[in-house]
């Protein structure tokens, strides 16, 4: 080495103050390379794409149905809850339904396996840091980035209902989007918290990988299928003689069908995007159902009380996703460093 | 690399009170112990790395090296007996140990789409040092392992010999008082093994760290270990330095090396009568002389004898020197002894 590179090799010992939260400065790495990588534009075109493109071809009917409905404070919100009749798409809500999970399986299905496969975590651990911040960091830079993608999406539609069709969200409209947004981040941290508990469990990204794009396929395309067909069968609507036998049977099939967590965000994003929608379940009882139509006269819901009806629907989605983060936390800490 | 000069000392950082702060030594075990399953990976160890030195940890494949130094570092927790790193309890305190123990894990790995010093930057970030200086710490770093020009390629382009000396960069940069190295000089050539040995007694020297090295390059470990210990199954076997251990292990004999200029009349028969002397015999090859002296302890006096014996007979003796105990040989013999200690333990059990 060179005099002048002798003279410049004396840094001042940096004083090392508490590290700012190790997790943060995971999770600062993690946003970096996600942000990075192939698989964030790939999934932010799919999404993208799959949001716009129907909504665009859309428009005129939107435009039409948003003219007819007698409350105008709502036209917005008809945005995302349109369906068209004429293609077969879901509307946005079901739509983020179905991709969310896969955004989520897809930001978190490597993010401890890579690391042991590239032998990085004996080195990562043995920084100043604690186990978990490494879960949590990873965990919270997946939901940082899905965030942002997600709130992407809806400022777009947003803006396309805003600029072409001309229609003005009111500030009820925006609350119940934002309370929107929040269940969809809810939902989707589901599934990062399971693709993260994938990646603890399965050694191999690939088979993680498959195993989460699985089980999305079986949650989001074939779930609601099967499980209808078990319903059929346990509670067949089909044979009931009165239609008091029929009502408690289709709230039998339908607290079935409530086992999916699909099920459970759909029933709440409805609600949240739809004042006009004042119960979640088909009444079970005559009573209920009298009571239920005397309702629907044109009556809306405010925010309060759509929150209230959604509550225990939320409070599952957040059970579960707890449930599968400690999973994945309690297998991590107590895992070999070595593979 | 490098004549780059390490930091200078500088102050103690407080941490959590050490268990007993007058203890000298950075590193010690207690009977520590680590069980996976049936198998004991590491049996009752009692280890003490003294401040200051560098310490070398010998063993087979499977002896317990890797584990010892995860449960060192807080990696794994012990099965039993207790371990105390810079004073401290890997278990309870492992923020304040990992803060101070640099730390080079076997096959160490990097993020492959990152560069070396975009790697070795969120190692500075992990361990809170601020901007400017975490460039300084990281280019001295990468300087004294000799990566600098390599320093921003893509570590999944880097040879595994490279990859291994950002190991070490990457364990130098938080400044440590006590630097583990598992296999530090694996895959890294013969020039770059003696740079990085270098680096490690300038280290040592100049910064008063302390060392702790596995490996499995006897003359590496006997050239630069102050103190070295040898594992096998678990068990510590043998610990000291060099000469120390050529005592435990050695066969109580000394050897010498004695050359002669050609022609003169055959030496074998005056050098077999130096009281002492074992065996004499003559390398077909080399044409040296080998001297067995037995006991050990005999050996300056019989060299004394051996030169006067040169002297009367006109020997025309052109060297004589006494041979180092080998580490190689300590080791072949304390491993060979072990093994068959267990055998013996395994017929009579
Ligand atoms: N996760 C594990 N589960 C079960 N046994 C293990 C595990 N990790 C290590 N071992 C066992 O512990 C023993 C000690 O292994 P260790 O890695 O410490 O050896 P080593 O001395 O570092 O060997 P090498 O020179 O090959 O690196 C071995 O018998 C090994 O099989
Ligand atoms: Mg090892």
């Amino acid at each position: 080495m060179t005099a002048e590179a002798q003279a410049q090799a004396q840094p001042a010992r940096a004083v090392i103050s508490r590290p700012p939260s190790g997790w943060r400065v995971v999770a600062q790495k993690e946003i970096a390379d996600h942000v990075s990588s192939a698989r964030f534009y790939v999934l932010l075109l799919m999404l993208g794409a799959a949001a716009i493109v129907p909504l665009y071809f859309a428009s005129d009917a939107i435009r039409s149905v948003a003219s007819q409905v007698q409350d105008t404070r709502n036209a917005f919100l008809v945005l995302f809850i349109y369906a068209p009749s004429d293609i077969p798409i879901p509307p946005v809500f079901g739509f983020v339904g179905i991709v969310a999970p896969l955004l989520g399986v897809a930001f978190a299905f490597d993010a401890i396996n890579s690391e042991r496969a590239e032998g990085t975590l004996p080195r990562l651990l043995s920084q100043p840091i604690y186990r978990d911040d490494v879960v949590n960091g990873k965990f919270a830079a997946g939901l940082a980035v899905i965030t942002i993608v997600l709130v992407a999406v809806v400022g777009v539609i947003s803006g396309f209902g805003i600029v072409r069709l001309g229609i003005v969200p009111s500030l009820g409209e925006v609350i119940r989007l934002l309370a929107w947004l929040a269940l969809s981040v809810v939902w989707v941290s589901l599934w990062l918290a399971f693709g993260l508990l994938l990646s603890v469990v399965i050694r191999r990204a690939a088979t993680a990988a498959l195993v989460g794009f699985g089980v999305w396929l079986l949650v989001a395309i074939f779930g609601q299928l099967i499980v209808g067909l078990i319903a059929g069968i346990v509670a067949p609507v089909a044979s009931a003689g009165t239609i008091g036998e029929a009502l408690s049977l289709t709230a039998l099939s339908e607290t079935i069908l409530r086992l999916l967590p699909l099920t459970l965000y759909q029933e709440a994003s409805r609600v949240l995007l739809n004042p006009s929608v004042t119960t979640v379940a088909t009444p079970s009882t005559i009573g209920q159902l009298q009571q239920w139509q005397q309702q629907a006269e044109g009556q809306l819901l405010t925010f309060d009380q759509s929150a209230l009806l959604i509550w225990p629907h939320v409070v599952a989605l957040i059970a579960l996703t707890a449930t599968c983060f400690a999973a994945a936390y309690v297998r991590f800490m107590r895992q070999e460093v070595r593979a | 690399m490098t004549t780059a000069t390490t930091r200078p000392a500088r102050r103690r950082r407080h941490g959590p009170a050490s268990d007993s702060p007058s203890e000298a030594a950075p590193i010690r075990t207690r009977a520590l112990t680590k069980r996976y399953g049936e198998r004991i990976a590491v049996d009752a160890l009692d280890l003490e790395v003294h401040a200051g030195e560098i310490f070398g940890l010998l063993g087979q494949n499977g002896a317990g090296k890797t584990t010892t130094i995860l449960m060192l570092l807080g990696l794994t927790e012990p099965s039993g007996g207790s371990a105390r790193v810079v004073g401290l309890d890997p278990t309870r305190h492992p923020l304040e140990v990992k803060r101070r123990v640099g730390y080079l894990p076997d096959s160490v790995g990097f993020y492959g789409s990152m560069t070396g010093r975009a790697n070795l930057r969120y190692t500075a970030r992990l361990n809170g040092l601020v901007e400017e200086e975490a460039e300084e710490h990281i280019a001295l770093a990468l300087e004294q392992v000799g990566l600098t020009d390599r320093a921003d390629s893509r570590t999944d382009t880097y040879s595994r010999g490279m990859l291994q000396r950002l190991g070490i960069a990457d364990a130098l940069l938080k400044d440590p008082d006590v630097l583990i190295l598992d296999e530090p000089t694996a895959s890294i050539d013969p020039i770059g093994i003696a740079e990085i040995l270098g680096l490690l007694r300038r280290l040592v020297r100049e910064r008063g760290m302390t060392v702790l090295l596995s490996s499995h390059l006897l003359d590496q470990v006997q050239s630069i270990c102050d103190r070295v210990g040898i594992f096998a199954h678990g068990k510590l076997i043998g610990v000291g330095t060099v000469p120390e251990l050529a005592t435990t292990f050695g066969d109580g004999a000394a050897h010498l090396e004695a050359t002669f200029l050609d022609g003169t009349t055959d030496p074998a028969g005056a050098l077999r009568e130096v009281p002492g002397v074992e065996a004499a015999e003559r390398d077909a090859d080399s044409g040296t002389w080998r001297i067995v002296v037995r006991p050990a302890t005999e050996s300056v006096r019989v060299r004394e004898a051996i030169i006067d014996l040169g002297a009367k007979r006109a020997l025309r003796m052109t060297s004589l020197r006494e041979l180092e105990p080998s580490l190689e040989d300590i080791y072949r013999t304390a491993v060979a002894g072990m093994t068959r200690g267990f055998a013996v333990e395994e017929v009579t059990a």
